[in-house]
């Protein structure tokens, strides 16, 4: 049995913003069941009672103190926009009204 | 447009038991960023308080703001919150332009204060509103909407984006579901949002003004009937104002009782609060369901506070706003309505602080919540930034208590202050506006309304005291305000007795 | 003077410092050599000739004012296209970033710039550091000098090439899964990944925040750990940065050099020796490793039995962060836009742009992290791949109370030609299969070569604990005073 379907790589890649093409689909969904299935041998592992590790560092509270630093200038902060105006970024119409 | 028959609010509460839960959004008032050193100043042009971190830039990394951290954690002790041992901040996923790095910093399944309440009095009676979370996260920027016919999303054909706020910190407090209020609800929902932004403000790390965006509130609303499983609940946004939380609430149980009523069933979806009318409008539907994809935030190393660090900022609380007003009623000498109006305009702290510069409780009250209060007003600026320190206040009222300066010329003399011209003391003297205390000055004026008053002189001379007033008004006149009224008018009775 | 581009960053340091070459003249003769071989190699995305001239001629200036120079002052080096550089293009080699000139420096590019090394350019790399050839670069993949018709590994195989090709004798890479050990490992250059946290990742343009680590390469082991002193340190912008001082390196790779291992145990890991390796990878290996016990090293087998699920958890905890750090790329700030055409909303407008902008296998991984993340999934991959991450962690624990290193072959094949690993994607994945438990771990780790393998270069991989990066600098130091270093036929 496959571990992942087309349609569930279709839903995927809309929730990740990729406009993927049909073809692509069907060699991802290939190639993605091959890897999960690889990757799946990690539900072998006893591992219930073992703690996660989220990061490799035993830091914690690592803080700054609050105080202004010099923010870019605008000029700047817009240099490498695909569009702006009004000093802002310039975008399409937004659909969704998420928030 | 709904064709259901809406119930009288009566008739709604009657029938059903609403359920009500907030969640409020307090943006906090540290100097510079959640996690980069950028300012956060209201106001400024857009995209100049950005830099690599807020704006996620490819390769910048973020590092909290120890004062974020501090806030959120006085905040939770406030509402009598329990304060995580050890918790991580979360990304939560999903695009939107106006988050720069298309996901939110934010706090998941271990927020960093848990467990915690509110108590809040309505008429007379105490209602506890329990506390489940109070958790860190950050701000997103702002878009204008372009092209479209009012401004909103909708119909415009472009919008224009600002990360000036984006990554202000945010701190998240989300209560309990609220049981057993039956018609109480959409009062309580109020008082409970009074409460918090007090308690909030009483710590100084948020301005707490709604209308400006620092204080933001989300109501949930479900209606079951007695004894029936809740509801399913709506979340009503948008909701800016106080008399707002209480109005979403009371129009939000009418819908959805009309809806019941009439055997629907309620949608569970986001409303926006109309201010105009006072009811609620569906949102856009989301095509799918959203999975944020929470997982621990890599970038960022786990929070633990020192327990010892805790116990001192628990040490340290303020005095809590209710029990503070409750003390200060007792010291001024006012009804609970008046202490109601006095916290509402703001006004505690500084009404405080100016008793404790010299004025008397009732002297202090009067001018905070008189002129200064009406001019705050009319300004649209917040009473503590009206211009007057409560020093100035206690000063002028002095100058009346001491005769300098009556009622009258003490407006003049706040007017001046107001305006920067200096203390009272200089305003009187710059502006001239000093009693005549001079009685030779006076006896003159007060013969000069004696000579061209005859009748009324005559009527004194008989005995009939209270005509005096009108020579009173006379000299005052003459003296353009500038005269004891008191003394005129012994002046005036010496001469014609 | 003789060839300076064939000389250790140590030799022409001398020769700047003593006044023999200039800064300037070392810097010309490196760009000259990018100008006659990088044609073939390609190892670079970007040549900032102007930039590297300007530097060197300020390394000269600083030099006739009597100031001191460090040690790597007027020494090039060439930088990975990952790493944030001012005004200077940085692509990641995506489409999707083409053009854009970050308006601020990364922490080591800073530190480079402090150190007086003169940076020569931008080097090629799979896109996003995603792969172990560099096929997967938007701009082409880079040419193995030791044979054209080879990948010089990956992701970094710009930076390694270029040190193979005598373009550069520093390179700056990162190894999130073994990016810098496996090209070193089939260029026959040396590539270290610092302990995690060692090295700041400010201006690292992110793959897997976790496991990304920036390191030194270059061609010989003590080079490696002057540019590892250059870089390394504390940086407070960066959360994960470890607030402690930086093991003296340079001076482990020195007392390695004198070739004696007298009293140091080294582990080797009994699920990497064998079964899975090249017969050749294998034979150099074990050859190398009577080397090091005849330079006085002890030697026992080691099991670190949790190693086999290191991939597996790497290919969900790398591709998982890698899904939301790459969310950034949606046409709004910087970067590339696509389709928007006035009718377009701004949904579609990302969606195209991301379509466009981004190649095969990010597109894969993006997917892969999303699945792995999502609410039904995530206890059952992402949860499950972080819980085997603590038992790998554990394995290397109890490894380390017993030996001081751990060796293995740094990865299991020589350079493979190119297209023969990028049909199924699981195949290039082993290419890390060796590299990806340090990374899950945290701890540092070097490759050195060690021996030739039908003409071509093979690494041996030495592992150390956690901030004890001066223990595998001096084994590998102690490696190559036994084996040699290993020349490349001329372009």
């Amino acid at each position: 049995m496959a571990a992942i379907s087309r349609e569930e790589v279709a839903h995927l890649a809309r929730l990740s913003r990729l406009a993927v093409t049909d073809e692509e689909l069907d060699r991802f969904a290939g190639q993605l069941d091959v890897i999960l299935q690889s990757v799946a041998r990690i539900g072998d592992v006893a591992a219930d009672d073992i703690p996660p590790t989220s990061h490799s560092v035993p830091l914690t509270n690592v803080y700054r103190d609050d105080v202004v630093q010099p923010s870019l200038k605008q000029e700047d902060v817009l240099a490498g926009a695909p569009d702006a105006a009004e000093g802002r970024f310039r975008v399409p119409r937004i659909l969704d009204e998420e928030e | 447009m709904s064709t259901t028959v809406l119930p009288t609010y009566d008739d709604a509460v009657a029938r059903y038991e609403p359920v009500i839960g907030l969640e409020t959004h307090v943006e906090l008032g540290t100097n510079t960023k959640m996690f980069c050193g950028c300012p956060t100043e209201f106001g400024a042009e857009p995209n100049t308080q950005t830099c690599p971190v807020c704006l996620g830039l490819p390769g910048a990394l973020p590092v909290a703001n120890r004062a974020g951290i501090e806030a959120t954690i006085r905040i939770g002790l406030a509402l009598n919150c329990d304060i995580a041992e050890w918790c991580r901040m979360a990304r939560k996923n999903y695009f939107y332009p106006d988050m720069p790095k298309n996901f939110q910093t934010s706090q998941y399944d271990e927020p960093l204060c848990v467990d915690g309440y509110v108590d809040v009095d309505v008429d007379g009676e105490t209602f506890r509103i329990e506390i489940e979370r109070v958790h860190l996260e950050e701000d997103t920027g702002k878009s204008l909407h372009v092209g479209g016919a009012t401004g909103r999303i909708h119909g415009a054909t472009e919008s224009l984006v600002d990360y000036n706020r984006a990554g202000i910190p945010l701190v998240e407090i989300v209560t309990k579901p609220v049981t057993g209020l039956g018609a109480r609800a959409p009062e309580v929902a109020r008082a409970y949002v009074t409460e918090l932004r007090d308690i909030i403000r009483s710590l100084d790390v948020s301005d707490v003004r709604m209308e400006q965006g620092s204080l933001r509130c989300d109501v949930n609303t479900s209606l079951n009937k007695p004894g029936e499983e809740w509801g399913t609940r709506t979340e009503a946004k948008n909701v800016n104002s106080l008399r707002s939380v209480e109005r979403a609430v009371r129009s939000e149980i009418i819908r959805q009782s009309g809806i019941l009523d009439a055997g629907g069933s309620i949608l569970q979806e986001t409303r926006h609060f109309q201010e105009d009318t006072g009811d609620t409008r569906p949102g856009r539907s989301k095509e799918t369901a959203t999975d944020y994809r929470y997982f621990p935030e890599p970038d960022l190393v786990p929070i633990a506070p020192d327990p010892a660090w805790v116990a001192e900022l628990k040490a340290a609380l303020p005095e809590k706003p209710s029990v503070k007003r409750a003390r200060l009623r007792e010291e001024w000498g006012i009804s609970e309505v008046d202490m109601q109006s006095v916290a509402n305009a703001g006004a505690v702290e500084l009404i405080e602080e100016t008793i404790a510069a010299g004025a008397s409780p009732a002297g202090a009250r009067k001018w905070w919540m008189g002129e200064l209060a009406r001019r705050a007003n009319e300004t649209g600026v917040e009473l503590a930034a009206v211009g007057a320190s409560p020093a100035q206040v206690a000063q002028l009222q002095a100058l009346v208590d001491e005769g300098k300066i009556n009622d009258k010329l003490a407006r003049q003399v706040l007017e001046g202050v107001v305006a920067g011209e200096g203390d009272p003391a200089q305003v009187m003297s710059a502006r001239g506006l000093e009693v005549v205390s001079d009685t030779g000055a006076l006896q003159a004026a007060v013969d000069e309304a004696i000579a061209a008053n005859p009748d009324v002189a005559a009527k004194i001379r008989d005995g009939k005291v209270a005509a005096a007033g009108a020579l009173v008004g006379a000299v005052m006149k003459t003296t353009r305000g500038q005269a004891d009224a008191k003394t005129v008018r012994e002046l005036i009775l010496a001469r014609l007795s | 003077m003789s060839d300076v581009t064939k000389m250790t960053a140590v030799q022409i340091a001398g020769l700047i410092a003593s006044g023999e070459a200039s800064a300037v003249e070392v810097a010309t003769a490196h760009l000259d050599r990018i100008a006659a071989v990088d044609e073939r190699v390609h190892a670079f995305l970007h040549v900032d000739r102007e930039g590297a001239l300007a530097a060197a001629a300020e390394v000269d200036a600083k030099r006739s004012r009597g100031e001191e120079l460090g040690p790597l002052a007027g020494v090039p080096v060439a930088v990975k296209d990952v790493i944030a550089t001012r005004g200077v293009p940085t692509t990641a080699a995506s489409k999707i970033l083409e053009g854009w000139k970050p308006p601020y420096d990364a922490t080591i590019v800073e530190r480079l710039r402090a150190a007086g090394t003169v940076s020569l350019g931008k080097t090629n790399m799979d896109e996003f550091a995603m792969g172990s050839s560099t096929e997967y670069s938007a701009y082409g993949p880079t040419n193995n000098p030791w044979d054209l018709g080879r990948i010089p590994g990956g992701s970094g195989g710009g930076s390694a090439a270029s040190l193979a090709a005598y373009e550069a004798p520093l390179a700056i890479g990162t190894d999130t899964g073994g990016s810098i050990r496996q090209p070193g490992a089939v260029t026959g250059t040396v590539g270290a990944k610092p302990t995690y946290g060692g090295t700041s990742r400010y201006g690292l343009i992110a793959f897997s925040s976790s496991l990304d680590t920036p390191g030194p390469c270059a061609r010989t082991v003590e080079d490696a750990a002057l540019l590892h002193a250059a870089i390394a340190g504390h940086d407070p912008r960066d959360s994960t940065s470890i607030p402690q001082p930086v093991p003296d390196v340079v001076a482990a790779a020195r007392r390695g050099a004198t070739g004696d291992l007298t009293g140091v145990k080294l582990g080797l890991v009994k699920e990497f020796s064998g079964e899975g390796a090249e017969a050749g990878v294998t034979a150099a290996f074990r050859e190398s490793v009577e080397a090091l016990v005849k330079l006085g090293a002890e030697v026992v087998e080691i099991s670190c039995p949790h190693f086999e699920y290191a991939l597996p958890a790497y290919y969900l905890i790398a591709p998982s962060e890698a899904s939301s750090n790459l969310a950034r790329f949606d046409s709004v700030r910087y970067g590339l836009r696509v389709g928007d055409d006035g009718n377009r909303s701004l949904e579609e407008v990302m969606s195209l742009t991301r379509e466009a902008g981004f190649g095969p296998e990010v597109k894969r991984r993006i997917i892969l992290g999303t699945y792995a993340l999502s609410s039904g999934y995530y206890d059952a991959y992402y949860g499950q791949a972080q819980k085997v991450r603590t038992l790998i962690t554990r394995d290397f624990t109890k490894a380390f109370e017993q030996v001081d290193v751990l060796i293995s072959p740094t990865t299991p094949f020589v350079a493979f030609p190119f297209g023969s690993r990028t049909s199924d994607p699981y195949q290039m994945y082993l290419a890390d299969l060796y590299t990806i438990p340090t990374n899950l771990y945290g701890g540092p780790a070097i490759s050195v070569p060690c021996g030739l393998s039908e003409g071509l270069p093979v690494g041996l991989q030495v592992m150390a604990p956690t901030m004890a990066d001066d223990r595998m600098y001096r084994v590998a130091a102690a490696l190559e005073s036994a084996v040699g270093t290993f020349t490349p036929p001329e372009l």
